[in-house]
């Protein structure tokens, strides 16, 4: 990766759209320009930034009635549950708000499992009755390699019919290989989609790219990757025009890679290493603005919720547009299976209850906890 | 008047050889609990239930918020193809539902892309013969494509179920024009699927001589799912009734004061 990648055309969508321009616009919006982004069948950019201005914070609980009849519309009063799986907390960026980073000098073992200690945590996940999983590994091709990412999907799907990765930007041939071994998804977070804050952030590595990242989700749908996974990290940005930008990508991808289920996430920096500042911090109440605007934006995009929340706010934001949560998550290699080791974690968690907890929870929100979405009959012949 | 008992009985619904008194079909997907769903079948009266197959695990149906309220004794369940991109992944999801157990239909649904969920004509016809030579009893999900239906119903697919309007979308008969010449030339049952959003859009399609309707998110979203599910129930029964009727045709002019063919008397 050492000249810069090709540009996705998204690129030039993006261009269109810059820090000027959009802080223009939502700085010209109005309480009329609020009130026609509600009134629309189908918004335009515009529309979306009049929502995520200062402007709408008025409107915020006809946001969340609006917000809410899309989501009961497309996806019910059903919540996915996921849960991911670290298979290495080897890393070769150094990402300055990661825990995971070399320079974050944070003690904890760094080790990348076995097959049989992938074995492990997915018997112990299994059990607890989860049919979703995400795979995640650091940005390091050389302690995790695709061959190795490649056994450890096919390992899991043993055990699961719904596997997703989370790992580094691969190439659209490798993204092929895995889902031939039965990948279901691929999350990939932007990070942050403001060029400068890009480089400033990730000041050295091959994760430098900004446009080889950019391609990234599409590549994987390309290569018939069912379920695609966007982001912005949440606090080293603006979040208004990175949830924003998220919006775009995902409009995007839903038009380039018909075939693929977008999602979007809502990652929020809360635990970073101490060499980093969260110099954007977002309150609740903005981040329910974000997820709001970007619902009734997107009404068919999918929304996940990690437990990088707390509990207690996790569970009032079900109603408002949640379609996937994670329960019951560790963010440690070997973190069901071998607890007594102090490998090293990339972040706390905020929401520590059981999956059976979080589970009981979603059935008091009035919703239905959906365990199995997808099944591996679309990839195999029953046996 | 005629009782609606009797009307139901002299007037069954039949697929592949199979009576049914209901011309209600229910989907059982976006449902908060077991408890709504379970309300919402009971006042249904639906005799014919699906289920997404990628939604449930048939080895286990013990404690799944679908399958443990579904009595087989009670239902037909017709497992659907929801989520397969191509006729395969519907083929092999088909396979699996009858070697699990259940009768060998099928609700063809091959939906490849996730946004508005449209069904795509080639996959399907292609899905539909496959499954056919397989011996399977396949209801279609398709656009509400007059031709699409004909070649469908010629390579033996028990029914057609074009679309109101897009899953979810709660927008009612949409495709009211094509549905009509669909049910005209029709042989076999034409069950319109997807979008009937209220009692009255379902009512709409049998007064049209529709042989019956599926439903899911109107019930699944509704305040009140039995009520809702009632509600559906007597709207079909009513628009049945009324095609059985002979219902009057609308006329858009009153009747011309001077004919154009009074000199011929």
């Amino acid at each position: 990766m050492e000249k810069a990648s090709k540009n996705s055309p998204f690129a030039e969508i993006l261009a269109a759209w810059p820090e000027a321009r959009l802080r223009e616009v939502m700085a010209r919006a109005g309480l009329e320009d609020v009130r026609r982004a509600l009134g629309r069948e189908q918004l335009f950019p515009e529309d979306l930034a009049a929502l995520l201005s200062p402007e709408a914070v008025p409107r915020l609980e006809e946001m969340a009635h609006l917000a809410q009849r899309h989501t009961r519309r497309h996806f019910g009063r059903t919540i996915g549950l996921y849960v991911p799986i670290y298979l290495s907390n080897i890393c070769n960026a150094d990402c300055l708000y990661c825990g995971y980073a070399l320079g974050a000098g944070r003690p904890g073992a760094r080790r990348t499992l076995t097959q049989e200690e992938i074995r492990a945590e997915c018997d112990i996940l299994a059990r607890h009755g989860f049919q979703s999983v995400l795979l995640l590994t650091g940005d390091a091709p050389k302690a995790a390699p695709v061959k190795y990412l490649a056994e450890a999907v096919a390992l899991a799907r043993e055990y699961f019919p719904s596997v997703s990765v989370e790992v580094y930007a691969l190439k659209e041939e490798d993204y092929r290989k895995l889902v031939a071994l039965g990948l279901e998804g691929v999350t990939l977070y932007m990070e942050t989609y403001h060029r400068e804050t890009y480089a400033q952030v990730h000041p050295r590595g091959r994760k430098r790219d900004f446009a080889y990242r950019l391609g990234a989700s599409e590549r994987a749908g390309q290569a018939g990757v069912r379920r695609l996974s966007l982001g912005a990290l949440l606090g080293l940005y603006d979040w208004r025009l990175e949830g924003f930008w998220t919006a775009l990508h995902a409009r995007y991808l839903q038009k380039e890679c018909w075939q693929s289920a977008i999602s979007v996430s809502f990652p929020r920096l809360l635990s970073v290493p101490p060499r980093f500042t969260i110099r954007y911090p977002l309150t609740d109440k903005e981040l329910v603005q974000l997820m709001l605007a970007l619902r009734i934006f997107l009404p068919e995009v999918g929304f996940n919720l990690s437990t990088r929340e707390r509990a207690g706010l996790r569970d009032r934001l079900i109603p408002l547009g949640v379609t996937m949560m994670s329960a019951g998550s560790s963010t440690r290699p070997g973190g069901y299976s071998n607890c007594d080791e102090e490998t090293l974690e990339q972040f706390e968690i905020e929401d520590r209850r059981t999956p059976a907890e979080v589970v009981e929870a979603i059935r008091r929100a009035g919703y239905d906890p959906v365990w199995k979405d997808f099944d591996r009959a679309f990839f195999e012949a029953p046996t | 008047m005629v009782p609606m008992k009797t009307l139901m009985n002299k007037d069954p619904l039949v697929i592949a050889g199979r009576s049914f008194r209901s011309r209600l079909m229910v989907g059982t997907g976006k449902f908060p609990s077991a408890e709504a769903l379970s309300k919402a079948l009971q006042s249904s009266k639906a005799e014919i239930v699906t289920v997404a197959l990628r939604r449930v695990d048939l080895s286990k149906p013990q404690g799944d918020s679908i399958l443990s309220v579904l009595d087989p004794a009670k239902y037909l369940i017709l497992p659907n193809t929801s989520g397969a991109r191509t006729a395969e992944e519907a083929v092999r999801l088909a396979r699996l539902a009858r070697a699990m157990g259940l009768p060998p239909w099928v609700k063809l649904e091959l939906t490849p892309e996730p946004r508005y969920l449209l069904p795509d004509p080639v996959e399907t016809l292609k899905a539909a013969e496959m499954l056919i030579k397989e011996g399977f009893v396949v209801l279609p999900y398709i656009q509400a494509d007059p031709i699409l239906a004909k070649r469908l119903e010629e390579l033996g697919t028990a029914t057609v179920m074009p679309l109101g309007a897009p899953i979810g979308s709660n927008r009612g008969l949409r495709t009211r024009d094509m549905i009509r010449i669909i049910i005209e030339q029709a042989k076999v049952p034409v069950v319109v699927d997807a979008g009937l959003g209220a009692p009255s859009h379902a009512a709409e399609a049998m007064e049209m001589g529709a042989d019956a309707v599926l439903v899911n998110t109107a019930l699944a979203d509704a305040a009140d799912h039995g009520m809702m599910a009632g509600a559906f129930a007597l709207a079909v029964e009513a628009g049945r009734m009324a095609y059985l009727a002979g219902l009057g045709p609308e006329r858009e002019t009153a009747a011309a004061s001077s004919p154009l063919t009074g000199f011929l008397e």
